[in-house]
Formats: C-alpha cells, structure tokens, sequence
C-alpha cells in the first residue's frame, strides 16, 4: 500500500527548468565570447574571469548571508550568467577592479537587494554597466583595434596580467574609439555622416566583428547565431528582438532618408555597439521583460526608440543599457496594461454576450 | 471539417503505446466490492438496502436525492455485508457511507432491467428518465449526473451534441480502446442522447494520436446523417470542455455561462456506451473501463472493471508494481489525483489508475519565479498564472480573483511547464478554498447578525406589547375609576 501526500497535480513535468534555460543562453553566447576573447586577446580573457568570477562569489555570500540554500540557487547558473553579460559589454582591456565593480554592483546591488532571482526590477547586468559607465567614464570607454591572439601586436600571458592587473594605464597604440564613439565625436565636430564613416565604417567588417568595441558585442553575425538558437530552443520569443531591431532601422532610416547628412543609416545602428547583443541576450533578460507577446512587442519597441533617442540627441555615443533600464522601469506598467483576453470575456474582462444567449428563455 | 485555433496550451508525452495495444479485458471478480453512495456532483444516494439483504446484479443499492443526484446499482449478485464508512477514492483519505457487497460468483441480473428495442421512438424526456434511473454520470471523470445534461431542452435552445473522444490527458487508453472495439456501441448512444437534446448535428472528436479510434468511428458513423467524426491536433487541454466546443465550433462560451448558452452539449464516449446500455439493454452503470498504466506498472492494461473493486485488485492483476512507485494517481498526470492507498475502489468517474516512477514525475523542488512566462503562453484561459500565484502566496484573494482566479479551469499546463516547479494549481486551490471558508465564515456571521437582529426585534416587541398592556390596564382602571367617581356623585346627585 503507498502513502502519498495530498498535493495538487499536475504529477508530469515538461523537462525544462530554471538551469536550463541559463545553459542555453549561455550556449547562445559562446560563439561571440569565444570570438572576443579571440580578438582581444589574453587581457579579454582575464577580465572575462574576474568578473563571472566576482559575480559567483558575491551571489553565493549574498546567499549564505540571506540563509537561502546557495549550492542549489548558484546551480541555476543566474549568477555566473549575469557576470558573463557584463563582460561582454565591457571594454576588453579594462582593469581587473572594473569586473570586480561590476559585479558587485550587478549581484549585490542590482539582484540581492531586490530579493535575489526573479526580484529585480532592473536587469543586473545594465545596472552594473550603467553606474561603471557614469562613475568611471575614461576606463569605461577606451576601446582599442582588435589585436587576436598570436598576432604580432597582442599581448602575451604576463604582459596581459600587468594590462588587467597592473597599475600601467592600456597601451597607447592600440586604442581607439568605437565606431558609435568616432561617429559622435566627428558629429560634434562638424563632419557629415559620410565625412565621418568614410574608412571608418564597412557593414562587412561590422558583421563580422573585426572592429573596436566592447568584449563580446562586435560580432554581429555571431551575436546573430547565438540569437537564433535561443529563438530555436524557445528561450525567448522573437517578439522583443524583432520589434526592438525593427524600431530601431525604422526610426533611423526615417532620420537618415530626411537628413542623410546628420543622421547615420538604418543598418548601421542595427550593426554597431551593443544594438544586437541587446536586442537577443539583454532585452530579452526574462526577469525584467514584460511577460506577455504584445507587451513583450511594446518593450522591444520602446527599447529601440530610446536607442536611438539616446545615441542621436544625447552626450553618451551608446544606449543601449540606458534604454533597457528605462524600459525596465515600464515593464509592470505594461504587464499591468497589456494582459492577455480572458477566454470567455471580452479586452474589458466583461464576460461575453451571444445572440443565442438572449433567445434563451 | 476547419477548425478553430485555441490559445496556449501544452504538448505533454502522451505515453499511451504503454497501453493503446492492450484491448480491454474483463478484470475477474474481487472478493468484495465497496461502492460509496457518493459517486457524483450533487447529492449522496440515500441507501435503499440492509446488512444481510440478497441482491442481484443491477438491484438498487442507494436511491438518489434531489435533482442533481444518481443511484446507485448493484455492481454484481451477491449479499450486502453492511452499510459503513470505507476510504474514499479522494486524495483526503477521509471515510464516505459505503456499500460492501459480498459477490456470491454468480453474477445474475436482476429481473427488474426495461430494455427498449427503439430508444428513438420514446419521448426525448422518457430517455432522460432512464439515463437518470441507470445512474449514468459523466464518465470523463467529472461525474455530472447526465441526465441533467439529457434535460437542458427545456431550458435552452440546443442544436449542436459534441461528444468528448479527446482523451488528452497522457497514459489514459479507455476511451481510444472502447471507440475501437465497441464503436458501434458507442455511436448508437451518441444517436440516442442527440434525440434526447433533440439537436441535428453531432460532432465527435477524436485527438489525431488515435487514428485506429478515429477511422472505427467514423466507419460506425457513416450510416448516420448528422453524426461527424471529427480528427482534433494533439494538444493538452483539447478535452476541456469550453475548449473542445471552441475548437470544433468557433463559438467560446462566455465566462461564467454554460456551453448550453451557446446551445451546445458536451458528452463523454464513455457516457455514451453507457446511455447504449441502459436504453438498449436496461443496464445500470455498474462497470467501467479503467486504464492501468505508468511506469512502475508491470503489465499495462485496460480494463473492465466493476463498481466497487478496490484499485489493488487491479494492480495485481497487471502483475502488480517493478518498482516503488513514487507516485499513485487516480485519473491522468495532469487533472487526476493522488490515490490515498490501494484500498480504495474504482467509482464511476475513475478513468486511469496511474503508478508514476520518479523519472516520469519528474519532480524538483520549488524554485523562484523569474517571470518566463512560460506559464502565459501555457494557459488556454488568458490568464496570468505567475501573477495570481504571487497574490495568492501573499493572501491578496481579492486580486487573485479579479485578474481570474474563477476563470481557471485547472488543467495543470501552467504547473506543467514552470521551469521553476512552482505548484501554481496548488496555489490556485488554496485561493479557492480560503475564499469557500471567508464565503462560509461571511454566510454564518450574516446569519449570526440576522438571529440578533430577530430577537432584539422581538424583544422590544415584547417589551411594547406589556408597556401597551400596562398602559391599556392603567387606561381601564382609570376608566373605572373615572366611571365609578361618575357614578358616586350621580348616586350622589340623585340622593
């Protein structure tokens, strides 16, 4: 005879959890680190470290200190995800104490305060990334030309421990701005778009991610890749990247059809910075994103639309962790708004009427 | 035939090649049968018999009480060993007044049965009469009395039967095995309830994973104008009664309405072997078909199983369980419930028993939500399952049920994909139950107030009526004194 606690079913269970779905994202992001670290060399791959570590051990003290089980919850791989989503939109030689920062802002502050997993309004990762960015602007934004492993300018192992870990400030030769970075500052002073781009900027060498910039952002074809298992593996919905993209080429082309002069191209913004690696892997965070596909459809395009804003008419040359914050900040607004229809009830929630229903007597 | 989209919902493993092969056999007779006098919404039968009576199969055991209420009929010949309380198939455990019955291996039917050579040539109410006499109750596992449903003519106007061969909960095999091997059964009690309604069009549906089903009922059905076989995509909860007319039809009932109120009746294929039974041959419900399945199951089997057999007979004869099953279930993995032990019978609403390995409950510990929506785009009702489950845990009910606590139907596809093992149908069971007890709790203190009120009420009534009294004497006696000062001074005057 078996005994059995009275619970409610279901007793089957889809494979899926939490574990998971972590897995696959960072699966999906494979193909674009592997490149950074390729392209950056040895200094990637130390800051890569420093901060997935630091964000693993900040999310297990936090969870010791909350007495909540912490083998089981860092299992989850949230926080060694979180950590990983900072790094890729780090400059690739940033000095060790940047990714300690960072995640420490984004597990503590960002993730624990909240509540830990499934609590935080803002995505962590954004939210470490915008306060680095805003707190230590000059290590924040020295981006340099790739210099890939073995080549004759990179780095070996132990000067790239002095580059991460060293009091040297980077090494002047290889730096250099960001295509959005160049772009706003040739604006600023005066060139024209096509001025500014002309030698800078080759949607070829953008696709493939042979440029300066952040960690793991440069390749959009792999960002692509890595985006399209998720959507395979049904971890995100395409919602939120295709309205977040969509938006983004479609206001840009607007602005670039009526002032081609002063307003770069769709396509490039779609290629440059962090518009992809945010539109698959930052936006789409599922904590912080609405959790129904009309909502999911708003969000996206709010995301691009502040995208744009803040690139164009702002101080700061990038914005995509500014706009996901501030549409962050909407997402319970727009859960609250934009529920799905009750079967039975109309968009009101008034439950619905038939002809047949008034004949009854 | 088009049919219609239906939102969420889920594609569960069905694992029915454990069983779909096996045909349906006879389970022999156990040595007692306790058939509970409860085995239906409604109202419990009130026992018609004594501790020692002789019965023969098919005698009544339980009459009904009031109009939503079903007999209950002696599952075979034998004596009536008493009257008591025996565990409930229900996961509480807890005891219901239960028959024991004695079979004396006969198995003799009782002269009592009125089969009808054409059920088509009675009245549409006289059908209803005899459905509701054999005890018939909806045997999807919802056990409606049925013919409560046969009756809704008189109060709605009807045109369409849709008859529930679905069968989408996994592992369950007794709804596919009886289509395939008594289809001609099952349709001609199909006709028979569509002349009960009095409704023209029949559709049957059929998931697409029961093709044998799909093709042996539509061959029976051919012969029948109006009567549809019907294939329906494969997808949990395509038996979820509003879903299934919405699939077929494209007409969704209204919340809180009936399908009736869109003129629709949803019937099981079960239901309708049985209705073929009583009509055709004046059977009672007294037996079943029973899926025994699941991984911890020996021999995987269907079976035809009377009234009353406790679920250990069935086990057995499967050859009983390889392993420790980590989990028995009375129904399928996703509505069914957990058995409190093996003692306990097969009712009339029992479609599956069910003994689940570890691997096959595949169950975790509770985790956080992270708000996936997983659960969102589950839900074939529109509801949001992560909200309701947040405002339930706090106690906020009245959130809970305004953004649609009373619109879920809990068919468990939320629960079933939460990555993080959140028991979301529990959540919504205890907002049920809290509310029922704040319902029950509000009704007794109005009614506590009402008493009060009454007797204050009548208190000071009785108060005004001495003061009246008091009063009227006081009036009478000044009165007569009045009268009496009147009549000195006359006697006075006259003097």
């Amino acid at each position: 005879m078996t005994q059995v606690a009275a619970v409610a079913g279901p007793y089957a269970h889809e494979a899926n959890h939490v574990g998971r779905i972590m897995g696959h994202v960072m699966l999906a992001l494979m193909p674009a680190t592997l490149f950074g670290l390729y392209l950056f060399g040895w200094p990637a791959l130390l800051l890569f470290l420093v901060t997935t570590l630091t964000a693993v051990i900040a999310e297990a003290i936090c969870l010791k200190i909350a007495g909540k089980p912490v083998r089981l919850t860092l299992m989850d791989g949230s926080a060694l995800l979180t950590g990983w989503l900072l790094a890729m939109t780090l400059p690739p030689w940033a000095p060790w104490w940047i990714g300690v920062v960072g995640s420490l802002l984004a597990i503590v502050v960002a993730k624990q305060v909240f509540g830990g997993i499934g609590q935080n309004l803002f995505n962590p990762a954004m939210v470490a990334r915008v306060a680095l960015l805003v707190s230590f602007p000059v290590p924040m934004t020295a981006f340099l030309s790739p210099t890939p492993l073995f080549s004759a300018d990179a780095p070996n192992f132990l000067e790239a421990l002095a580059i991460t870990f060293g009091e040297a400030p980077t090494i002047d030769a290889v730096s250099s701005a960001s295509v959005l970075g160049h772009l706003r500052t040739a604006l600023t002073g005066g060139e024209s778009v096509s001025q500014a781009l002309d030698g800078f900027y080759n949607p070829l060498a953008m696709l493939w991610g042979n440029a300066p910039g952040s960690l793991g952002e440069t390749s959009a074809l792999l960002i692509l890749l890595g985006g399209a298992w998720l959507l395979y593996k049904r971890i995100i919905t395409w919602h939120i990247p295709v309205s977040m993209l969509a938006s983004l080429f479609v206001i840009a082309t607007v602005m670039h059809l009526v002032d081609g002069e002063h307003y770069a191209d769709g396509l490039y913004h779609v290629l440059s910075g962090a518009a992809l690696l945010g539109a698959f892997f930052i936006a789409t965070d599922l904590v912080t994103s609405p959790v129904t596909p009309r909502g999911q459809l708003l969000f996206g395009a709010g995301c691009g639309l502040l995208v744009y804003v803040i690139r164009t008419w702002t101080s700061y040359p990038e914005g995509v962790a500014f706009a996901v914050m501030l549409m962050n900040a909407c997402t319970p607004l727009i859960d609250h708004y934009l529920k799905p229809r009750i079967y039975g009830r109309d968009r009101r929630g008034e439950p619905l009427t038939y002809p047949d229903q008034a004949e009854k007597e | 035939m088009k049919l219609f989209r239906i939102r969420g919902g889920v594609h569960p493993d069905d694992r029915k090649t454990l069983s779909a092969s096996q045909p349906i056999v006879t389970l022999p007779m156990p040595e007692l049968l306790h058939i509970p006098v409860q085995q239906h919404i409604g109202a419990a039968a009130q026992p018609a018999v004594r501790r020692g009576q002789i019965v023969r199969k098919g005698d009544l055991l339980a009459r009904n009480q009031g109009a939503i209420s079903a007999p209950v009929h002696a599952p075979t010949s034998g004596r009536i060993m008493g009257i008591g309380n025996f565990p409930a198939n229900h996961p509480s455990g807890l005891s219901v007044r239960t028959i024991t019955l004695k079979p004396d291996g006969e198995d003799r039917w009782t002269d009592k049965l009125t089969p009808c050579d054409d059920p088509f040539a009675l009245e549409p109410a006289e059908v209803a009469q005899r459905v509701a006499d054999a005890g018939i109750v909806g045997m999807g596992g919802a056990t409606f009395p049925s013919a409560v449903k046969l009756n809704l003519r008189d109060r709605y106007r009807l045109h369409t039967l849709v008859i529930n061969g679905a069968e989408c909960e996994p592992y369950l095999t007794c709804d596919d095995r009886l289509m395939q091997e008594n289809a001609a059964e099952v349709i001609d009690g199909i006709r028979i309830m569509a002349h009960a309604l009095g409704v023209s069009r029949t559709l049957i549906g059929i998931e697409n994973n029961k093709p044998d089903a799909q093709r042996l009922m539509r061959e029976a059905a051919q012969a029948f104008d109006g009567v549809e076989v019907v294939g329906l995509p494969t997808r949990y909860p395509m038996g979820s009664e509003k879903h299934l007319v919405q699939t077929l039809t494209g007409r969704e009932t209204p919340a809180r309405a009936l399908t009736a109120d869109i003129g629709i009746v949803v019937h099981n294929v079960a239901t309708a072997y049985a209705v073929h039974e009583a009509l055709r041959l004046g059977y009672p419900l007294v037996e079943r078909t029973v899926t025994v399945s699941g991984g911890a199951v020996k021999n995987p089997a269907n079976l035809r199983v009377l009234i009353g057999t406790p679920v250990s007979s069935l086990l057995d004869y499967c050859g009983g369980t390889v392993e420790e099953p980590a989990r028995m279930i009375s129904g399928g993995p996703m509505m069914g419930q957990p058995l409190p032990s093996t003692r306990v019978p097969i009712v009339k609403g029992s479609n599956g028993v069910l003994a689940l390995t570890g691997k096959e409950t595949a169950s975790r510990p509770e985790g956080a939500c992270i708000r996936c929506a997983s659960c969102v785009n589950a839900c074939p009702c529109g509801l949001l399952p992560l909200e309701m489950a947040a405002r339930a845990k706090v106690g906020d009910l009245d959130g809970t049920v305004k953004i649609g606590l009373m619109d879920c139907v809990a068919c468990g596809s939320c629960s079933y994909v939460c990555p993080s093992n959140i028991p979301l149908v529990q959540y919504f069971n205890y907002a049920k139950g809290e509310l029922a007890a704040r319902q029950r709790s509000k009704h007794k203190q109005l009614e506590t107030k009402r008493l009060a009120e009454q007797r204050t009420a009548r208190m000071e009534e009785q108060k005004r009526k001495k003061r009246e009294q008091m009063e009227k004497r006081k009036r009478e006696a000044a009165e007569a004194k009045r009268k009496k000062a009147a009549a000195a001074a006359q006697t006075e005057a006259n003097a």
